[in-house]
């Protein structure tokens, strides 16, 4: 089983490396690039949502962030089109996760509601500073990134594609290793309950803070690379209020807490977002608005949970048929006599 | 040996006043009941030892050392562990990954590492083991019952080898068979050296266990002694009787 | 001073329209435990009602709030349906349904309206008091007079109907202890759904006093439920009284900084005072603090 699940990985792995050779048409391309670039964030944006249990919807300030600092840098430092610039990308994601480190011990001060909407108000904090700070970001005006004319026709979306699954993969990795990490388990830990974590010794406000500011890091490093596929950066498409409910869609779709459940919602939606937006975007917001709205009605833990548990009840049921009558299932304590207490190797 | 010495403890909650210059010590090695009516504060008292609120005056010490004001972690680590009534387990967590919570690891790079190393979960399955429900290891801890829980409450609490474990109204809400299983694990761990204090609405189980008991009353500590003699205490009657 | 008092008087009057708003927000996270962010695109909605009853009916803004405000209270009290399926500890999920439901309200204003900025026309919208003692002269709006006595009427008839109503006890019953009141015999559903259909209809009243002094289209929804929600957060959730303080203190504070330094940076110092509550005062002025659970 674990065999044929590596082997599975791997070819997928494979498949997405060779995607843009096998359809090497702009427009396909343009639509993969969005769908890792989603899918990159979700996974990020899932450490803090997913596994801590904290909604921020507002990591896509650090998105906006990360696009501005990279536009930033390229103006100041007068930094040529070609592939150095993808360098900077991890630096602007560090200027970003940096930024995070404050902004999140401010948000964490609260908890569940009232967090949330703090995150929403960081946004707009983020996308009013844009816009105001005109001597830094050039305003609503916008900043322009290198264009790096070399990359011809069908070419210019490659290099793109290849950044953005380098991003994914490393998302990923990370999102793994929380997961299976004593540090992971103390998130899920406070997201269960968080009190009871810190009573037994979790460390609870840096594994919160550290949660929110990996997010944060991966996500800059995503709008920054956005930011040189687009070209340029306004307030307005930099601090997209959209893009925020999509991850956050995306995530619940997929399943949060799970680690291939934010890419499964990247997958499933962002090639209709890409369809849909752009010639239809009234029909599209109402169509998103009414599937965000279905998917939390009806599968509130998302497809890849819900998928989990069909899968588990049904392995449950088999495993009832094939036991003879006569023996019970799981042996609930009460029902047992005073049990026998085993008092070797204690050691207290 | 006075392991935990609490000293003129007050604390109120707006206008009601929980708890009055309370002043209540725990010898080590004891199986020490508290008991009282409803209101009389012992859940606070809880709540203030462990750390999970902030004491308007007095003093709390543990092994000799201030642990006053202390954040719960801080208090968990210092060697006190505590249940709550309605228990507190991590439901989404299975059973075995909420025994490895508690487990306690030194230095930043051990944060890095698995959640469980070898040596890590043959103590968290000893422990489950102790109390019977190893069965249920890879269980949602969500779905256990209400006496497994207070079981797997009670086994993870032991994982980070407390010197103390405060008890809060464990017989509650299970039946006699339960009750007396865990006063026997009670006993085991108490003649292995592990103090306990328990609060208690089930007087015989205080009776049966506790070699001392103590009695509060409108947040403040009106009797202790002897079960018997608490028992038969006028002022304890009356606590439980009047108004 | 001048350009001080007229931020001040601005603030406040601004401050009544925007707790309007808010206490609407507040009142429904008190008793339902939601956010509802669609608050902001339904003050929106509530102003486009209010244009197209004026445009086309020829009816003036105030008696249209006769139409409007019921309209809008029975689209509350439909919404409020969409949440009784979700269970109690699954609550924070319905912040994201009100996102939802923002969305589509959102979308369905685009097609009809398109994103062209409109705003309310009466003739108190031009029309403006001068007021005595200022130089250059201070001219004010009567509309923001009328907003603001608007407010206030609106608002007293909310606190005599918390606080003087069978109904208003049983709601902070309610907002007290979910469960208590469930015991009691309070329809806990119904009140919920009667008040979500009471903050629609503010908003919408709101939503006539701010169309009338700020053009609109959809999109302005955004800017207006982040001031609505640092308001409520300033405030302390589910604390009426701490809305209303939050409203009036809040836009006192950004318009005079508008008035002696610059309006672009105003709407900063908006949240700057959100950022500065949550490191002192994490509950809000009034707010309950979120304890430790025992």
């Amino acid at each position: 089983m674990r065999i044929f699940k590596v082997v599975a990985l791997l070819a997928l792995l494979a498949f997405a490396i060779a995607f843009p050779l096998l359809f090497p048409n702009g427009e396909v391309t343009s639509i993969a690039f969005f769908t890792l670039l989603f899918a990159a964030m979700v996974t990020a944006w899932n450490v803090l949502a997913g596994y801590a249990g904290y909604l921020s919807l507002g990591h896509i300030v650090f998105f906006g962030i990360g696009a501005y600092a990279l536009a930033l840098i390229c103006k100041h430092w007068n930094v040529p089109a070609g592939y150095g610039i993808f360098l900077l990308v991890p630096v602007s994601g560090l200027i970003a996760a940096l930024i995070a480190i404050p902004t999140g011990w401010v948000a964490l001060r609260v908890r569940r509601h009232t967090f949330i909407v703090i995150t929403i108000a960081l946004f707009f904090i983020g996308q009013l500073l844009a816009e105001n700070m005109t001597s830094v970001t050039n305003g609503t005006t916008g900043l322009d990134l290198p264009f790096p004319g070399s990359w011809g026709g069908q070419f210019f979306n490659i290099p793109f594609y290849y950044a953005i699954l380098i991003l994914l993969l490393i998302a990923i990795a990370v999102s793994w290793w929380v997961r299976h990490s004593k540090y992971g388990l103390g998130l899920l830990a406070i997201r269960d309950d968080e009190d009871r974590a810190l009573g037994l010794g979790v460390k609870t406000e840096i594994s919160k803070l550290s949660a929110f500011v990996i997010a944060a890091l991966i996500i800059g490093m995503a709008g920054a690379i956005w930011a040189y596929f687009i070209g340029a950066v306004y307030p307005a498409s930099a601090f997209d209020p959209t893009f925020d409910i999509t991850m956050a869609l995306m995530g619940f779709l997929g399943g949060i807490g799970t680690i291939a459940g934010p890419i499964l919602g990247a997958l499933l939606l962002e090639p209709f977002h890409q369809y849909l937006a752009a010639d239809y975007p009234d029909l599209y917001l109402v169509l998103y608005g009414a599937l965000l709205v279905l998917v939390l009605l009806l599968l509130p833990r998302g497809i890849l949970p819900t998928l989990q548990d069909y899968w588990r009840k049904y392995q449950a049921q088999r495993q009832r048929i094939r036991i003879d009558n006569d023996v019970v299932i799981s042996s609930l304590p009460e029902q047992d006599e005073p049990a026998k207490i085993k008092t070797e190797g204690i050691n207290l | 040996m006075s392991l935990l010495e609490v000293s003129n403890i007050s604390k109120s909650f707006g206008g009601i006043v929980a708890l009055n210059a309370c002043s209540i010590s725990v010898e080590q090695g004891s199986i020490t009941g508290l008991i009282g009516p409803n209101g009389s504060g012992k859940t606070t008292l809880f709540n203030v030892i462990t750390g999970y609120e902030r004491t308007d005056a007095g003093e709390i010490r543990f092994k000799g050392k201030p642990i006053t004001g202390l954040p719960p972690d801080k208090v968990f680590r210092a060697g006190i562990g505590r249940t709550f009534q309605l228990t507190r387990i991590f439901p989404r967590l299975t059973v075995l990954e909420n025994m490895h919570v508690a487990v306690q690891r030194h230095g930043t790079t051990s944060l890095l590492s698995r959640w469980s190393s070898s040596h890590e979960q043959r103590r968290a399955l000893e422990l489950l083991d102790f109390v019977g429900i190893t069965q249920l290891k890879d269980m949602p801890a969500g779905n256990l019952s209400y006496g497994q829980r207070k079981l797997l409450e009670f086994a993870f609490i032991l994982i980070a080898e407390p010197q103390m474990i405060l008890l809060d109204e464990p017989a509650g809400g299970i039946n006699p068979a339960m009750i007396e299983r865990l006063a026997g694990y009670i006993r085991i761990l108490n003649s292995r050296g592990l103090t306990f204090l328990i609060v208690e609405h089930n007087m015989e189980f205080v009776m049966s266990l506790c070699k001392h008991v103590m009695v509060m009353h409108r947040g403040t500590k009106i009797a202790e002694g002897e079960p018997e003699a608490v028992r038969s205490n006028p002022a304890v009657l009356d606590a439980y009787l009047g108004e | 001073m001048g350009p001080v008092i007229e931020g001040i008087i601005l603030g406040v009057l601004t401050g009544g329209v925007y707790a309007l708003m808010s206490s609407g927000l507040t009142l429904l996270f008190g008793v339902m435990d939601i956010i509802n962010i669609g608050q902001g695109i339904l003050v929106i909605l509530g102003a486009y009602l209010s244009y197209v009853l004026e445009q086309h009916l020829h009816i003036d803004l105030f008696p249209g709030l006769l139409i409007t405000m019921p309209v809008m209270f029975f689209l509350g009290w439909l919404i409020s349906f969409v949440f009784r399926p979700i269970k109690r500890d699954r609550m924070m999920l319905s912040v994201l349904v009100t996102f939802g439901i923002a969305l589509i309200i959102e979308g369905v204003l685009n097609l009809i309206f398109t994103a062209n900025i409109v705003s309310l026309q009466a003739w108190y919208i031009t029309a403006s008091i001068p007021l005595p003692g200022f130089s250059p002269p201070f001219y004010l709006p009567y509309i923001y007079v009328f907003g603001f006595a608007l407010a206030v009427v609106l608002l007293a008839g909310l606190y005599i109907l918390v606080y003087r109503t069978d109904f208003g006890r049983s709601l902070r019953a309610s907002m007290q202890n979910r469960t208590a009141a469930e015991l009691v015999g309070i329809d806990v559903e119904g009140i919920s759904s009667i008040t979500f259909g009471i903050g629609v209809a503010l908003a919408a009243a709101g939503g006539m006093a701010f169309g009338a002094t700020n053009g609109f289209d959809a999109n302005s929804a955004y800017d207006l439920i982040s001031r609505l929600l640092a308001i409520i957060v300033f405030g302390g959730m589910g604390s009426l009284s701490g809305a209303l303080i939050a409203s009036v203190s809040m836009l006192v504070i950004e318009d005079v900084v508008a008035q002696i330094w610059d309006p672009h940076w105003a709407t900063l110092v908006f949240f700057v005072l959100l950022v500065i509550i949550l490191v002192l005062r994490p509950q809000g002025l009034l707010g309950k603090v979120e304890g430790r659970k025992q």
